[in-house]
């Protein structure tokens, strides 16, 4: 029997664990160019945010042992546009489609989110931990009494499951987690982007424009197992586990430490077939190992 | 739009000038999509990003690739052996505009010179102006003076062709040519525009660092000039081509 790769979270299926990480991948229509979105468990659309942003001056982005930095500054068309020209084509590619929503204030989000609720989405991804716009993102993201209102806040607009997205940045994950869980977050996703910055010897100039970007790719990724391994023993509800999957082994892994599905995002940029081929890896060692679903390998680290 | 990542087989890698390479990778199926101007995306091991090359030529079966070596990607990119195969996404963005009956002057500058060639090859009677820092620097003459009667060149030290910047030699024979394709670094493209401004249509070629090369994550951020206003256009999709008045050189 072919192991069974879909998971369900909220009541919303998903045909296998892998969701391409907001960011990563539009709004899809690119990566459509070289295979059937139905292949993918879900998108996070590209951070959308109340009005249409121009995003940062170049260079945005910046190369390191294992990974980028990137420091996009949320460019996109706005909530309306995305809703507009976006989201019904998403929505007839058979995959679950989150929108990751961030803003300036309290009041943006829940205006999103109200917006949102009225729309085909799946789910509603909230973003505060956006390491790369001057006001809001990620200073909503690093205490637990901002995260708590927040969320609590949002909850309060929004109709559909919502899922929040964790900073890595910050003292104690956990207690960030738990904060969110008791106000009300359906999923937790984590990690975002750990702050970094690089610097060319030569001009002295910090590659990117923005001097700080967001880290990601395989160097994060055992952080980011860490972290998820932590806050799976902290809450009860189900994360969305990212940073730096690129390979099938890694997803296993993440999903051992208690992820019950995955985000995949910068190894988008080195090989956009990734998807696929770590889902047929997934199935592949699900077979060998007698495993029937996803939910089986969630958690069953076996901690010394 | 269309495009696809496969395996493409080396067949060539030879230093043609101090640390540029030329290298000729072949694949049946995307070869023959590629038009002048656009650009591959190529994959080198143990490194996260892929590395955009500009297609310098392009035949049924062959690619023809020119990349002078800069850091960690392009040395390793050298190094690779005749007979391995080579990951690359191609081809991507929108390339020169080229009308039949116009003629054309194609200023190219250094590394920007290699997709030139293609381009010049489906013009008729192009004039081909490049220039180059120094005598040690000069690629693809020979090419050009196959597709070519009237191909100048210039250097910034008067070690090889004219002394001087390819502006003074495009400013003297504006007046022969219906439009202008450029590629270079900007300063130079910012100089051939203004030299055009008025006179001729100008395009040039961009360039910015890259993550998904299709227009996915918005890293390839050019500020340019649209019908709607200013606006954030990526560079790997929107371009590399521009109109050359779309485009802010000082952003
Ligand atoms: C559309 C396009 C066409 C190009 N065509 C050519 C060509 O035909 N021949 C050629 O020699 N070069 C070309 N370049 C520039 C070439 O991509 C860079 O020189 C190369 O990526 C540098 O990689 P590296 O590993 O040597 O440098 P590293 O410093 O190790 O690169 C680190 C990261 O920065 C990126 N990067 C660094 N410099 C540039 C740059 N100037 N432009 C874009 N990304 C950069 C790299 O791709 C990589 O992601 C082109 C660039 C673009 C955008
Ligand atoms: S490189 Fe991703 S949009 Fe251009």
């Amino acid at each position: 029997m072919m192991p069974d790769l879909s998971v369900n979270l909220c009541g919303v299926n998903f045909n296998n664990p892998l969701i391409a990480a907001s960011g990563t991948f539009g709004f899809g229509r690119e990566f459509c160019e070289f295979y059937p979105l139905e292949k993918i468990g879900g998108v996070s659309c590209k951070g959308i945010t109340l009005k249409e942003r121009p995003g940062n001056l170049p260079p945005r982005i910046a190369e390191t042992e294992g990974g980028i930095l990137n420091a996009v500054g949320l460019q996109n068309p706005g909530v309306d546009h995305f809703i507009k020209n976006d989201l019904d084509w998403l929505k007839a590619q058979n995959t679950v489609v989150i929108a990751n929503i961030a803003g300036n204030t309290v009041e943006d989000y829940c205006g999103m989110a109200e917006k949102l609720s009225d729309t085909a989405v799946d789910f509603i991804e909230l973003n505060i931990s956006c390491p790369n716009v001057k006001s809001g993102g990620v200073q909503f993201g690093t205490s637990c009494e901002s995260v708590g209102s927040i969320t609590s806040e949002v909850k309060k607009h929004c109709k559909k499951p919502l899922m929040v997205k964790l900073s890595p940045n910050v003292t104690d994950i956990s207690e960030i987690a738990k904060s969110a869980e008791y106000s009300g977050a359906d999923v937790i996703s984590m990690i975002n982007t750990l702050t970094g910055m690089r610097i060319d010897i030569n001009s002295k100039r910090p590659i990117i424009r923005n001097n700080t970007g967001g880290m990601s790719g395989p160097a994060v990724f055992p952080v980011a197992v860490r972290m998820v391994w932590q806050v799976y023993n902290a809450v009860k509800i189900p994360i969305v586990g990212m940073g730096g999957i690129s390979k099938w082994q890694d997803a296993v892994e993440m999903l051992m430490a208690g992820a019950s599905a995955l985000q995949i995002g910068t190894v988008l940029f080195n090989d956009p077939y990734a998807p696929v081929k770590i889902n047929e890896g997934l199935s592949r060692f699900m077979e060998e190992n007698n495993i029937n679903s996803i939910k089986e390998i969630t958690g069953s680290v076996i901690p010394w | 739009m269309k495009y696809d990542t496969k395996d493409f087989k080396l067949l060539k890698n030879e230093e043609i000038a101090k640390g540029i390479f030329d290298w000729t990778v072949e694949n049946s199926e995307l070869c023959k999509l590629a038009k002048a101007g656009q650009f591959v995306n190529i994959k080198v091991p143990s490194r996260t990003l892929r590395r955009p090359i500009s297609i310098c030529d392009a035949c049924e079966n062959t690619l023809r690739l020119v990349f002078q070596v800069k850091g960690e990607g392009t040395k390793l990119m050298s190094q690779m052996p005749v007979g391995s195969y080579v990951e690359i996404l191609a081809p991507l963005g929108n390339g020169f505009k080229l009308e039949k009956g116009k003629r054309y002057c194609f200023v190219g500058g250094g590394i920007g010179v290699p997709p030139l060639l293609f381009s010049a090859k489906q013009t008729e009677n192009p004039m081909i102006i490049t220039g180059f820092r120094n005598k040690d620097l000069i690629i693809l003459q020979d090419d050009f003076k196959k597709v070519s009667d009237e191909v100048y060149l210039t250097t910034d030290d008067g070690s090889a062709g004219i002394h001087g910047f390819v502006t003074d030699v495009l400013k003297e024979h504006l007046g022969e040519v219906d439009e202008v394709c450029a590629c270079g670094p900007i300063p130079m493209l910012k100089a051939v525009a203004e030299v055009c401004k008025g006179e001729v249509n100008c395009q040039v070629s961009l360039e910015e660092r890259m993550g998904c090369g299709i227009g996915a994550c918005l890293v390839c951020a050019c500020k340019t000039k649209t019908s709607e206003g200013e606006a954030m256009t990526q560079v790997c999709r929107t371009g590399p081509v521009y109109n050359a008045e779309e485009v802010f050189y000082d952003a």
